[in-house]
């Protein structure tokens, strides 16, 4: 039962009050993001002259245009269309990989164990937790000899190897709770370790799957620390490509080309956040606490 | 679970005893090199000649002493306290706060939480971006005021090298207090009724239930809470390239934004390399007791 409803419900001005404190928060929360999309919508004059909080006079869908096809980033001219490209191009392959190795990770460490399971499951788990300042030198300089430097390959690379810490904790916390009755009888049945994870472990998985395909790609597609240490110029990611567009100094300031570029970036998450939020919490959660 | 195989077994069984492993081996090849084999190059480098070009001269602890007397780095140690003592504390009161507050039966629990949560699926880029803008001194909330008639509100922390570090402060706050907040309410939602119940028939005050019975049974959730959002705020770097850049000046920055600069536009890679190998340590004093303790805990 939960501790729920402690303010008894015939207060009536107590229960105002806590209505009152809630939504004012939902206000607080919802406001720059409100903010953002009306911004994104103003003619630059229109947000020179008023309110940052008015809703747009002039309707214009010429910011999200140009911040699409045409704003300048450095020195290129074209919107953010390409890194926006680029980023799916990383996020995409990335995802997949470390999600594969981590239910294949998860599988090993809960229905194979071996001697020194713990330990290779705590070595593998500590990496979620690393600050990645201390990868950033030797990882430079390794992409540099594998020739993946400044290239969507070398931060698919990256991204696979910092992501397997997390997608092995969300699948071996998943198949710890898996009965193991069923797998030790199919090995009875003389099942191999594939048939077993494929047939078995594999079609009841679809939680922990969809758990962790969102944790990653919320990851990966909000990663900025590797983008802007390992590539410049084309090859760079969305968050990149944002952060130059808004913090370069060159020129009158267009806020709301600003805007819809940062919208850009964060309609992706924020789809999945809507579509998905049961799961994007259920990994924030197995992130933090254990599952 | 598996057992070696008799000496007797066929080629199969013997596979059966290795796949596991094999399976597993490249996962750990490649943490290993990545995570651990660069752990120790950058210590190793930490303690190196090497400045823009590694240079694997053993020079002792001369980087050390140039990264502690190092002016900006004793403004990055500053403001990373600041900033992470303000931020993890006020999403811990805030997440709990709204948590208590959304755990008295209320309509609509689902679409607040929903709204609670969302900065969280943001990249911190884009958090940054929107509220640069929206404390824009000139055109942002201040202007916006004034036009509102509060012809005397002023706010330009963002460009006040005192107060930026505060504003990196109110946009962190802002993004993961939800997240504080879902974790507070999942610890609620386990909480036994029994005792809650007794002290109500018992005619104890609402406030005092929670001070007394509820918010001491939460402590796992304060200890997670805590190690989460240590974690990020030592980790913050991307919020704060996105919001001051680390300025004005030196202002606003920390230890990660240090490192960045440090290794990529000073060339000063052993400088750098010891700040990381200083970022682990603080975070492994943390995070190494934290899992230890949640991993073991279900055995017992």
């Amino acid at each position: 039962m939960s501790a729920g409803s402690l303010v008894a419900r015939r207060n009536t001005l107590a229960r105002a009050l806590l209505y009152a404190v809630l939504l004012t928060f939902a206000v607080i929360y919802l406001m720059p993001l409100y903010v953002m999309l009306v911004t994104s919508f103003k003619p630059l004059e229109e947000i020179h002259q008023g309110n940052m909080l008015a809703l747009p006079q002039d309707w214009t869908f010429a910011p999200w245009r140009e911040a699409w096809g045409s704003a300048c980033i450095g020195l290129e001219c074209s919107g953010v269309h390409g890194y926006f490209f680029n980023s799916i191009k990383i996020v995409v392959p990335a995802v997949l990989i470390s999600g594969l190795l981590g239910a294949f990770n998860g599988y090993v460490l809960t229905k194979w164990r071996f001697r020194g399971h713990k330990i290779v499951f705590g070595l593998i788990l500590f990496s979620c937790f690393i600050p990645f300042q201390i990868i950033l030198l030797p990882m430079a300089r390794v992409l540099g000899i594998l020739h993946i430097a400044n290239s969507t390959t070398g931060l698919v690379l990256v991204h696979i190897v910092y992501g397997i810490g997390f997608t092995t904790l969300f699948f071996r916390n998943f198949y710890a709770s898996f009965p193991d009755e069923l797998v030790r009888a199919a090995k009875l049945d003389g099942a191999g370790f594939f048939t077993i994870f494929f047939r078995i472990l594999l079609p009841a998985s679809i939680p922990i799957i969809v758990v962790t395909i969102i944790w990653q790609f919320t990851n990966v597609w909000n990663d900025f620390l590797f983008g802007v240490s390992f590539t410049s110029g084309d090859s760079a990611p969305i968050t990149v490509a944002l952060n130059n567009l808004v913090n370069s100094s060159t020129g009158v300031k267009a806020y709301n080309v600003n805007m819809a570029a940062a919208m850009v970036a964060a309609v992706p998450t924020l789809i999945v956040y809507i579509l998905a939020g049961k799961y994007f919490l259920r990994g924030l959660m197995s992130g933090s606490v254990k599952g | 679970m598996s057992k070696p195989p008799s000496s007797r077994g066929g080629a199969r069984e013997r596979l059966q005893h290795w796949l596991p492993r094999l399976v597993l081996s490249p996962s750990f090849v490649l943490v290993l090199f990545f995570v651990y084999g660069f752990i120790l190059w950058t210590t190793y480098i930490s303690f190196s000649g090497s400045g823009m070009m590694p240079d694997y001269t053993w020079v002792g602890t001369r980087q050390w002493s140039r990264l502690w007397s190092s002016w900006t780095w004793g403004i990055a140690l500053h403001n990373i306290w600041v900033f992470g003592l303000l931020y993890i504390v006020t999403c811990t009161v805030l997440g709990l706060l709204l948590a208590i507050l959304l755990d008295q039966r209320i309509r609509a629990e689902g679409t607040l939480r929903t709204i609670y949560l969302y900065p969280m699926a943001l990249s911190f880029i884009v958090t940054g971006t929107a509220w640069q803008w929206f404390l824009n001194p000139g055109l942002g909330l201040e202007r916006t005021m004034h036009s509102l008639g509060w012809e005397s509100f002023s706010f330009n922390w963002l460009i006040d090298a005192n107060m930026a570090i505060y504003t990196v402060v109110i946009a962190a706050v802002w993004q993961a207090t939800g997240f504080i907040m879902a974790m507070f309410l999942a610890g609620l939602r386990g909480i036994d009724g029994e005792m809650i119940k007794a002290a109500q028939i018992d005619g104890a005050p609402t406030w005092k239930i929670y001070g007394r019975i509820i918010i001491p049974q939460l402590r796992p959730v304060f200890l997670s809470a805590i190690v989460v959002l240590a974690h990020l705020a030592i980790k913050s770097f991307d919020l704060i390239v996105a919001m001051t850049g680390g300025g004005p000046g030196n202002a606003t920055a920390v230890p990660a934004t240090f490192m960045y600069s440090y290794a990529f536009s000073r060339n000063e890679m052993g400088i750098a390399a010891a700040s990381a190998v200083f970022m682990l340590a603080v975070i492994a004093a943390l995070i190494i007791p934290y899992l230890y303790s949640e991993l073991r805990e279900p055995r017992s």
